[in-house]
């Protein structure tokens, strides 16, 4: 599932954006070093590869509903964890740019749910140990089901925390979470059982090919573990710096996805019976459990200063209804005069 | 969405980007950052605000106007992309009730307010990204993200990515069709024959790929993939980006809409 950019605040979305493009940059550095000029056309072929085979849909079995591949996986068997994660990210750039799906603030985020759990989670932490040099073809669909499951479970919880983190959405974060997860837990299996059934159908018809592939790998020689963990603890660090530096500077940014939820108890009491239980859910397993964050006669007076609805009187929103009504009106009349213009000049 | 009209799609947006108007004309960077712009400023915008969205919107009209692409194109993909940010937002009015006074006698739950939010930066962001692209024609974008210092090995991967989906996307329609020609209602559209017809095209996508490799390589490919026309940004294009600013800023930062409502209310 695609994050949209309706759903970030800046905050999420810029350092979701700088942790996809630190994995790009290090990804096509280390692809540099050590690549043949063979690889970069069938990288690109597969981009449009995964991007044709989303277009074929297939009925899932028992549903009746159809489903898409995903597709990363296949990509991180075939071409290996690097080349992978590059492809991911062009045929999700791809996708933002010409079906808008996400967008193109959240493409970051995309990204990072679609291209990094596969490519340099899933890959070397599960499907290299188990599948192993892929010449055991039971091994390898465990490996294959497995991460493509573990990979899309992650990324569905990433999708459900940088929505939470972002505060646009109401939902509370535990139904959220138990609304993502099973969902996903399907799609995962099927994503899984089509990687499995892909990868062993090319190995039966065309064995040279993956064995080439593997061969080749350049990251097969290397420890791939110690490597990924690395990057991982880069980016961590990466990622920490620019939470840290956007709360410190932006106030409607983390720090304010904050105050809501030190403001929702306030907010809470004043609502009655709509959604009592939920409330009690998600104050018991809420995602930052005490409400701390500042002394509490500090937060009273910050709570006064500025409430969580900002405390509009009718005057000025009637001011707002009228003025939203004067201003569509003008750029809809600026739009039909370009139009005009523009035709009268053809 | 039917598989041929996501197919004609693409090459419909395709098309509208090789148009030659002010907006196209522009630098690509220049579109490329403004248009970035835009979108950080328009949900930079706390979550229950609505009425200060919309002098948003005549960024992207400007850019559909004046770059002549079709409106019913636009908001044809803005609505197919739509159920997700619907999905996650239709819950807002349900679990925030508290009640806001619009206009006096009605009075709506604050939900309301943050739904329509998301659904006006909705509509905002997608239709902006969508312009862009409709104006500035995805070679042209990938060009402009290179000389802005994105890796030139993703870049050529953009572009190849680009190259083939026309020829991919083709190559599985047809076999689309021949399969649903053999079958009937679900029977034959299981995952087993998904899994085959994936397969074959893949193999399929290797070979080809073997042989553009011999023929980049006769053409004398050496790992790069250069452009001839060279973009200058020109004293129109800073005027473009220098308005556009100013523009967000304003608006970000005065509330125009209430303003101007209040200007008329005390007027009448």
């Amino acid at each position: 599932m695609h994050m949209a950019d309706a759903l970030l605040s800046p905050a999420v979305g810029a350092t979701m954006w700088a942790g996809s493009l630190a994995a790009l940059g290090y990804s096509s550095k280390r692809l540099k070093e050590n690549i043949d000029n063979k690889t970069i056309p069938l990288m690109g072929v597969m981009g449009a590869f995964i991007f044709a085979a989303q277009m074929i849909n297939f009925t899932i079995p028992g549903t009746g509903s159809s489903g898409h591949l995903g597709g990363g996986m296949i990509l991180a068997a075939i071409l290996g964890p690097y080349a992978a994660f590059l492809v991911m990210a062009s045929v999700l750039t791809a996708q933002a740019l010409f079906f808008a799906d996400g967008g193109l603030l959240a493409l970051g985020c995309n990204i990072w749910n679609l291209g990094i759990y596969p490519c340099f989670l899933a890959y070397p932490l599960i499907y290299k140990p188990i599948a192993g040099d892929g010449t055991n073809s039971r091994r390898l669909a465990v490996a294959a089901v497995i991460s493509a499951l573990l990979a899309l479970q992650l990324g569905a919880f990433s999708v459900v925390l940088e929505t939470f983190l972002s505060g646009k959405s109401e939902l509370p974060f535990t139904s959220f979470v138990l609304l993502m997860q099973p969902i996903h837990l399907a799609i995962g299996l099927v994503e899984g059982f089509v990687t499995v059934g892909i990868i062993s159908y090319v190995k039966t018809s065309r064995p040279e090919f993956l064995e080439n592939s593997i061969a080749s790998r350049p990251l097969a020689d290397g420890t791939p573990v110690k490597n990924t963990l690395i990057a991982f603890a880069i980016l961590a660090v990466i990622t920490g710096g620019a939470i840290s530096w956007f709360a410190s500077t932006h106030p409607d940014g983390l720090e304010w996805s904050i105050e809501k939820v030190t403001g929702k108890r306030e907010l809470a009491q004043q609502t009655q019976g709509i959604s009592a239980t939920l409330r009690k859910l998600q104050e018991k397993t809420a995602f930052l459990p005490d409400y701390n964050f500042k002394p509490p006669s500090k937060e009273k007076a910050a709570g006064e200063k500025s409430p969580v609805w900002p405390g509009i009187e009718a005057g000025t929103s009637i001011a707002g209804v009228v003025g939203g009504a004067i201003v569509l009106s003008v750029i809809v009349l600026i739009g039909f005069a370009i139009r005009t213009f523009k035709k009268r000049q053809d | 969405m039917a598989f041929d009209e996501q197919y004609y799609n693409i090459g419909y947006l395709d098309r509208l980007s090789y148009q030659d108007t002010f907006v196209h004309r522009l630098d690509p960077r220049i579109k490329l950052i403004t248009t970035l712009l835009f979108l950080f400023t328009v949900i930079s915008f706390s979550k229950y605000e609505v009425a200060a969205l919309l002098p948003f919107f005549l960024f992207p009209v400007i850019l559909l106007t004046a770059g002549e692409i079709p409106l019913w194109f636009i908001l044809k993909k803005v609505v197919i992309v739509s159920p997700f940010a619907i999905f996650i937002g239709i819950f807002n009015p349900l679990l925030d009730a508290s009640p806001v006074t619009v206009l006096p006698g009605l009075t709506l739950a604050a939900g309301w307010f943050s739904f329509a939010s998301i659904l006006l930066k909705f509509i905002l962001t997608v239709s902006t990204a969508l312009l862009l692209v409709a104006t500035t024609s995805f070679p042209t974008v990938c060009h402009g993200l290179r000389q802005l210092g994105v890796p030139s090995i993703f870049v050529s991967q953009l572009l190849f990515l680009y190259r083939y989906i026309f020829v991919l996307a083709e190559e599985a329609m047809r076999m689309v069709r021949a399969r649903d020609m053999r079958s009937f209602g679900h029977e034959g559209t299981n995952v087993k024959v998904f899994i085959r017809i994936a397969g074959v095209l893949f193999l399929r996508t290797v070979e080809r790929a073997e042989r553009i490799y011999s023929a980049m390589l006769a053409r004398g490919f050496q790992g790069d993939m250069p452009t001839r026309k060279r973009y200058r940004i020109t004293a129109r294009d800073l005027v473009f980006a220098g308005s556009v600013t100013f523009y967000l800023f304003v608006f970000r930062f005065y509330p125009a809409t209430e303003i101007l409502g209040r200007f008329f209310q005390e007027l009448f």
